[in-house]
């Protein structure tokens, strides 16, 4: 037989077969390949040295840091202080127990098919902030009262994103609504305040609030700090719930809202039991990317002068007892953030393809 | 007539139920509150400051600020007025929010396009950087960089330095500066020259390409004529350029451009930051253009350069703009951000220590608020003057 042979097909299955597919197709990711992996080699090597092998875990001085990489025993000294700020050692059960009520209320978002997980939400969005406004300043049912001056570190962060987001909600649908109401003045209204908060930045919100709210209010009533922060807070989420429920708004068919016309119902009640309905369950993951956004944001309520737990690991860092910690304190930070923000993050996209039901395009 | 016939019809609705009654009422009732409101702050404010013995007015602009700004792009010292810190304030945030913006716009492009990789490393890697980048705050990042990075460089005396003309040390990162000597101006005459022979040159191709479908190679014939044009003048005027070169002097340096750490810190984490965005933006903008597209551009004969150019990024760039040009917004916004670690930016000069000083806060927060209102209104009205440019033309 004459005939030439033909080689056989080059492999599409194993290891060497998927390194030639995806690292080595062509001569230019050939050479991207051996690039970045000599560069991730390089760095990845020395960061896990410094942040594992050569850290120090135990111990409880300064001085018990000898080696080379991290020094975490600084956070284990300060974890209390990074969680609770200056709240009294012997009150943090009442802080214990909003963390627990915290996570029996949204962990189990996260679990499908749990029975009652709808129960535990709705609790976590309106009972979990009446239980927090009693347990938390104390002051009343013979709880000792704390001054929410003496508030802080991740406690802090989580009271703050938690009550801008609650408090935004309502704010957040009437101006949506409002702007997309048929009345020329309300509607005019509810789009100046939320374009002029939305193109302001947060630090000038915030200095407002704790400048210019004194000036406005009659003489005599007066806001503490954190109070004040707050107000500034929920009003400049607000805007941005209202342009994301309205997304929501735009998106439910015509059809729904004459449908309900022809069935005579009222503004209200067509609001409340055709429209809004669809419109928040569509929106959901918007409010929770929304919710990402201000959860990094409160870090900011530190130039107003408020310990959250970026602001607590700022001011242990400069802080003469511990020398050279601040990457450590920075990158503790770093990873309680990510965690949230990330696993949050991931939620919400799981949400979005579970209601997706594939009307879009 | 009317009264009489005993007509089956229900007479109009009463006025309490017509609609636009109702309308009107709502809207009057809803006005007059806000004015109500709006009057007592007023009020208050005003009995508030005469109370507390604050001075209102815009008079305070004209005084004299008495104190030093770290760095300015405009003339300043401390005996000019609290109006010319606004203006200093004012151009180092525009100043810093450019630079982002340009950083970030071009590693954003490459991080959103190495994730779409077929390189399974190269994806991975982007992957993990934006995850990472995004989900920390900003402030946190920028604090990482100032007081984590930054401040550990070593001391003037130790700086890390290129060739003698480039120097990195806790101070700031310092670099020569060019110097135009007499004669410069025959260069930007050239450079003005190239760029209207280029605009003349691509209107020419143009007409002949519809003309007798020629093409002709604009790009490279553009690029050579911007190039040498100015290159041309420049030798033509005797190199008339010289570089001022940083030097150590007594404690610190002098001489060329020097960037403030404050600035430095503020620009990484900026660019960093919103890179990581912007990166998710390019990459769904690329896929939203659907592969039909690309393989009837492939039918048609067009070359991959060609197909990119001219199919896949026109679609793209639909979809990617809208949200770009909300990332620039957040990127101005964030760069207030700088007042944490004290770089002069319009909220740390203006809104930090002119509000303290003269503690006229409703004046200096009004200017900052109107200032970055202005800020937004405009990119966003540049932005959607572009975007109607790229958009569906539908006929």
């Amino acid at each position: 037989m004459a005939e030439s042979v033909m080689k056989p097909p080059r492999k599409t299955l194993g290891p060497v077969a998927w390194m030639r597919m995806h690292l080595f197709s062509s001569w230019y990711n050939t050479l991207l390949t051996l690039i970045v992996g000599y560069l991730l080699v390089t760095s990845v090597g020395p960061v896990l040295n410094w942040l594992f092998l050569e850290a120090d875990f135990k111990g409880s001085e300064p001085s018990d840091c000898t080696g080379a990489g991290a020094c975490w025993l600084f956070i284990n000294q300060r974890l209390n202080f990074f969680i609770y700020g200056f709240y009294p050692d012997s009150l943090q059960w009442r802080i214990d127990v909003m963390f627990a009520l915290l996570a029996l209320s949204f962990v189990p978002q996260f679990i499908e098919n749990l029975p009652g997980r709808k129960w535990l939400g709705i609790f976590g969005m309106t009972g979990l902030p009446v239980v927090g406004y009693f347990l938390i300043p104390g002051g009343s049912f013979g709880l000792e009262a704390v001054d929410s001056a003496k508030w802080g570190g991740l406690m802090l962060t989580l009271i703050i994103a938690y009550i801008g987001i609650i408090a935004s909600l309502p704010i957040g649908i009437l101006l949506a609504l409002g702007r997309r109401s048929d009345m020329p003045i309300i509607r005019g209204l509810c789009v100046v305040f939320i374009e002029v908060w939305r193109a302001v930045p947060l630090i000038t919100v915030l200095f407002m609030a704790s400048v210019m709210l004194p000036l406005f209010l009659p003489e005599g009533m007066n806001f503490e700090k954190l109070m004040r922060a707050l107000i500034g807070i929920t009003l400049w989420q607000s805007a941005y719930m209202a342009e994301v429920i309205r997304g929501g708004l735009q998106a439910i068919p015509r059809g729904q809202y004459e449908a309900a016309d022809a069935l005579g119902l009222g503004y209200w009640k067509k609001t409340g039991l055709i429209i809004l309905p669809q419109a928040l369950k569509m929106v959901i993951p918007g409010i929770v990317n929304t919710f990402i956004a201000l959860f990094k944001d409160t870090t900011l309520v530190l130039i107003i002068g408020l310990f959250d737990i970026l602001g607590a690991v700022q001011s242990t860092i400069t802080d003469p007892a511990w020398q050279n910690v601040a990457i450590e304190g920075y990158v503790f930070v770093a990873f309680c953030f990510w965690v949230f923000c990330f696993g949050i993050s991931r939620y919400s996209q799981k949400l979005e393809r579970k209601l997706d039901t594939g009307h879009k395009s | 007539m009317k009264r009489q016939t005993t007509d089956s019809r229900p007479a109009g609705p009463k006025p309490w139920y017509d609609p636009r009654i109702r309308s009107i009422f709502f809207q009057l009732v809803t006005l007059s509150l806000v004015f109500w409101a709006g009057w007592t702050l007023i009020d208050n404010t005003l009995s508030n400051m005469e109370s507390r013995g604050i001075s209102t007015g815009f008079g305070f602009l004209d005084e004299t600020a008495g104190f030093g700004i770290i760095m300015s792009l405009v003339p300043y010292d401390a005996t000019m007025s609290y109006g010319r810190t606004f203006w200093v304030g004012l151009t180092n945030t525009l100043l810093v929010s450019a630079m982002g913006v340009v950083a970030a716009t071009i590693l954003g492009f490459i991080l959103g396009v190495a994730r779409l990789s077929s390189n399974w490393l190269v994806a991975k890697v982007a992957l993990v950087y934006i995850e990472v980048i995004r989900n920390i705050p900003l402030l946190l990042q920028i604090f990482f960089w100032y007081f984590a990075v930054l401040s550990n460089l070593p001391s003037p005396r130790q700086s890390v330095e290129v060739g003698n003309a480039l120097f990195l040390n806790n101070r700031g990162l310092y670099l020569p500066e060019p110097v135009a000597q007499d004669g410069f101006g025959l260069v930007w005459g050239g450079v003005i020259a190239a760029v209207v022979a280029v605009v003349a040159l691509r209107t020419w191709a143009k007409k002949r390409q519809l003309a007798t479908g020629q093409i002709f190679p604009t790009f490279k014939v553009g690029l050579a004529v911007l190039v040498l044009v100015p290159v041309l003048a420049y030798l033509m005027a005797g190199q008339p350029l010289t570089w001022d070169f940083p030097a150590l002097k007594g404690f610190n340096f002098g001489g060329g451009i020097s960037i403030i750490p404050e600035l430095a810190a503020l620009w990484i984490a900026l660019s960093l930051y919103t890179a990581s965005f912007i990166a998710e933006i390019v990459r769904s903008g690329i896929l939203s253009v659907s592969k039909g597209q690309t393989e009837a551009s492939k039918a048609l004969g067009l070359p991959n350069s060609l197909t990119l150019r001219l199919v896949v990024i026109p679609q793209a760039m639909r979809v990617i703009i809208p949200p770009l040009t909300s990332q620039y917004l957040n990127l101005v916004k964030n760069s207030s951000l700088a007042t944490a670690i004290g770089y002069p930016d319009l909220v740390a000069v203006f809104m930090g220590t002119t509000l303290n000083q003269t503690g006229q806060a409703v004046e200096v927060v009004a200017i900052t608020m109107a200032v970055y209102l202005t800020i937004s209104l405009l990119i966003s009205l540049f932005m959607n003057i572009y975007n109607r440019a790229v958009a569906i033309k539908e006929r």
